[in-house]
């Protein structure tokens, strides 16, 4: 296996975009990683797109030689990835593993996804159809539902209280604001979090995500090869996958995510590091007691304590661990395919020391952790500071 | 959700007939054709086996953003339930103020009316939980 770098990202802003198509998107995105790399279009091997649902969205399905043609790069052949929440990853992990392969050495991978050409009831819905639609939806489960159900058994097993789960949604908000690609870059007070309308109890309004538009894209090449192309290099240390059951009723422990466990234990082992070397992680809020689950099942903190950590301060900007400094989820914004690229992109702005002032000071390691659906498939991906 | 990929489902979802793996004992619904813990080894030796239908409440939400079919229920309870036979099942539970829901509490199934193809078009019925008051 080869070592792969990061040398080119580039992702649009995020938010509601009436103005602009999926593939409007996905090229901006792309062009902008092409150019950040300085690789031109006729060294493209290869390009992998995450999206999640444009069938239902936007009614198209093929996406990615849709937008591989409007980016001028008809002769590029292209995949589109496809696992729910975690199709941003998954591609990434295909783009790696055809680097690290040597199949191919220039790699092109999106994230796309267009969600307010639909009505919000509409988007909700189609987010509901990675879960189990003959035995859960149909008896009435949302998406918000089972994890909202995920964050009552999480209270009543470990304590984590409401107020624990609003400051994850604090928190981002904080970091959102120094994030100039975000969809909601402004703060938001706890009492706020804490009393919004209920979505699904005890989820209220602002411990969901939104829906969004918004696309994301890096190029990847041989680590040795970085020299040649004029992008600033961040190396791609490792890759876990990791997987469950598909239905949140299946699995033991509704507390946690094996799939997070699975995906971070391989990511550690390949990457030859552990959870305390990390100075930052991106991990998938897409609820905030998503992230909660996430920074005690990735390692960073015992099981029960993500509450309590939170409520320290543990995982501000510049504590402990740096979680979430792009505003996450939460308020950097969900285009839902596109989410693990622009986790990626956050890694690798951080590593080049280019976050202005949500820069993780000294960093040199970071995660990103991407969840498909309510944790059937997860997919992490450890950064590391480019060193000669 | 359209009729044959309902009515494929009717057995399961008016009687709860799940199965038993004929290699560990350990039981599935809804039906699975290998057991997850014996695999290969349980193919072909899945058996039928219908549930009691009682079991307790793990977890439980009150939904007030529903899908647009479950619109007129709003706000509904749903819960995850571990029934008797130790496999867990996601439902709606009825018959209950979301105040007086708590996790350990005794339920039953109920066969219910979940939603209809449309206004003229067939209906759909299926379990639902009810509290069990003994």
């Amino acid at each position: 296996m080869r070592d792969v770098a990061v040398i080119g990202i580039g992702e649009t802003q995020i938010g509601e975009l009436w103005d602009q198509s999926l593939r409007e998107l996905g090229i901006k995105a792309g062009l902008k990683a092409i150019r950040d790399a300085g690789v031109s279009g006729d060294e493209v091997d290869m390009l992998y797109v995450g999206n999640m649902s444009a069938g239902k969205l936007i009614n198209q399905e093929h996406v990615a030689p849709l937008i591989a043609d409007y980016a001028g790069l008809d002769d590029v052949p292209s995949v589109r990835v496809e696992s729910g929440g975690a199709s941003g990853g998954m591609a990434l992990a295909e783009g790696y593993i055809s680097v690290a392969s040597g199949m191919d050495d220039i790699v092109v991978v999106g994230g796309a996804e267009k969600m307010t050409d639909v009505e919000d009831d509409q988007a909700k819905e189609i987010l509901s159809s990675t879960a189990d639609q003959e035995w859960e939806t149909v008896f009435g489960a949302t998406f918000d539902s089972l994890y909202a159900m995920m964050a009552r058994y999480h209270m009543e097993e470990y304590g984590t209280t409401k107020e624990q789960l609003a400051q994850v949604a604090v928190k981002n908000h904080a970091n959102a604001a120094k994030n100039p690609n975000a969809q909601y870059p402004r703060e938001m007070p706890k009492k706020m979090v804490v009393n919004a309308p209920m979505v699904s109890e005890p989820l209220g309004m602002f411990d969901c995500a939104p829906l969004s538009d918004g696309a994301a894209a890096v190029v990847l090449c041989p680590a040795e090869m970085v020299d040649s192309y004029r992008g600033d290099p961040v190396k791609l240390a490792g890759v876990g996958h990791g997987s469950d059951h598909m239905a949140v009723h299946d699995r033991r422990n509704i507390g946690a995510m094996k799939a997070t466990k699975m995906a971070a234990e391989k990511a550690f082992d390949r990457a030859e590091l552990k959870p305390e070397d990390m100075d930052f992680a991106e991990v998938h809020d897409n609820y905030t007691i998503s992230e909660i689950m996430a920074i005690e099942d990735l390692g960073f903190f015992d099981k029960g304590d993500g509450g309590p950590a939170t409520e320290r301060g543990d995982t501000e900007l510049n504590s402990e661990i740096s979680v979430n400094t792009s505003g996450g989820c939460k308020a950097k914004g969900q285009p839902v395919g596109a989410t693990g690229i622009n986790q990626a992109i956050e890694a690798v702005q951080q590593l080049r020391k280019d976050a202005g002032e949500r820069q993780v000071e000294d960093a040199r390691y970071g995660l990103t952790h991407n969840i498909g659906g309510t944790g059937a498939s997860a997919v992490v991906h450890i950064f590391e500071r480019w060193s000669e | 959700m359209t009729m044959p990929r309902y009515w494929r489902e009717i057995r399961q979802r008016y009687k709860g007939v799940g199965v038993e793996c004929g290699k560990c004992g350990r039981i599935y619904f809804p039906p699975r054709e290998v057991c997850p813990h014996c695999r290969r080894k349980s193919y072909e030796k899945m058996e039928e086996r219908e549930l009691s239908g009682r079991g307790k409440v793990i977890t439980y939400t009150q939904v007030h953003e529903p899908l647009p079919e479950m619109k007129p229920m709003k706000p509904y309870i749903m819960v995850i339930v571990e029934m008797e036979e130790d496999v867990r099942v996601t439902g709606n539970l009825v018959n209950v103020d979301y105040e007086d829901v708590e996790i350990g509490m005794d339920v039953d199934v109920e066969l219910r009316r979940l939603g209809e193809e449309s206004p003229e078009g067939i209906i759909y019925y299926g379990y639902k939980f009810i509290p069990v008051n003994d």
